[in-house]
């Protein structure tokens, strides 16, 4: 049976830690995760980094501030909430890394829910989505 | 006539792009949403130079501007340009599910 939720295609470029485009990324994926949309997600270069699983929290030691109190929010963290709010919505969020980009960064230890493929994956995803959006790595 | 929704984010009136083809998509007749995310919604300040956004009002297109950016920023609604609409972030997949082209460039 085909479903008739909305499938969505998104192509991430930029590493965690870095631009504000990754904060607007997340709110878009999350704002349609609650619509219950299908969302197929591609990580290319240093978006590969979102989902990495060794990502760890640290405290503060010049504000002398300790691991809760400074709460840092990981990006890791940040992808499972989104698989799972699509989940909670009736949907879905499947992550794509590229393979070729992670085994350039060492990133191959990801969080449970994120695949490894290539381009043709995310060409796979643009043909079969409503639509596509690249957020490209400037701006 | 397809409808595009352009996602400007950058701060600079020199990062013109976006503003200057989506102006140019108006002026042929289409439908055209420039959303202003990230400090790219500081140009929507009332009195902020950015003449690619009169330019492009002058054309057409509809002005928004993320409303979470604007928060951020401590721009209230009354310090707006005119023509510049404050908008949730949904909008854009609004026009995605609703096939229109959004561009970020």
């Amino acid at each position: 049976m085909t479903s008739t939720r909305p499938q969505l295609a998104f192509a991430l470029m930029d590493p965690p830690f870095e631009s504000a485009r990754t904060t607007t990324a997340f709110r878009l994926l999350a704002a349609a995760a609650q619509r219950g949309c299908d969302l197929k997600v591609f990580a290319y270069e240093g978006a590969v980094l979102l989902p990495f699983a060794k990502q760890q929290a640290h405290p503060n030691a010049v504000h002398g501030r300790s691991l809760e109190e400074e709460n840092h929010p990981l990006p890791k963290d940040i992808v499972a909430a989104l698989i799972a709010e699509a989940a909670r919505h009736g949907g879905s969020l499947d992550w794509i890394n590229c393979g070729l980009c992670v085994d350039e960064r060492g990133a191959g230890e990801a969080i449970v829910g994120v695949r490894r493929g290539s381009p043709s994956d995310f060409w796979q995803m643009a043909q079969n989505a409503c639509n596509t959006l690249v957020i490209p790595t400037r701006g | 006539m397809p409808n595009y929704l352009f996602i400007e984010s950058r701060g600079s009136p020199r990062d013109t792009f976006g503003c200057t083809t989506a102006s140019a998509l108006a002026r042929g007749g289409a439908s055209v949403v420039l959303l202003l995310v990230q400090n790219a919604a500081l140009a929507a300040r009332h009195g902020a130079h950015a003449p690619q956004l009169d330019e492009a009002a002058a054309a057409g297109v509809a002005l928004l501007a993320d409303e979470f950016a604007l928060r951020e920023r401590g721009i209230a609604r009354e310090r707006l340009r005119p023509g510049v609409e404050p908008a949730p972030i949904d909008v854009v997949i609004d026009r995605l599910v609703d096939g229109w082209h959004v561009i970020w460039h």
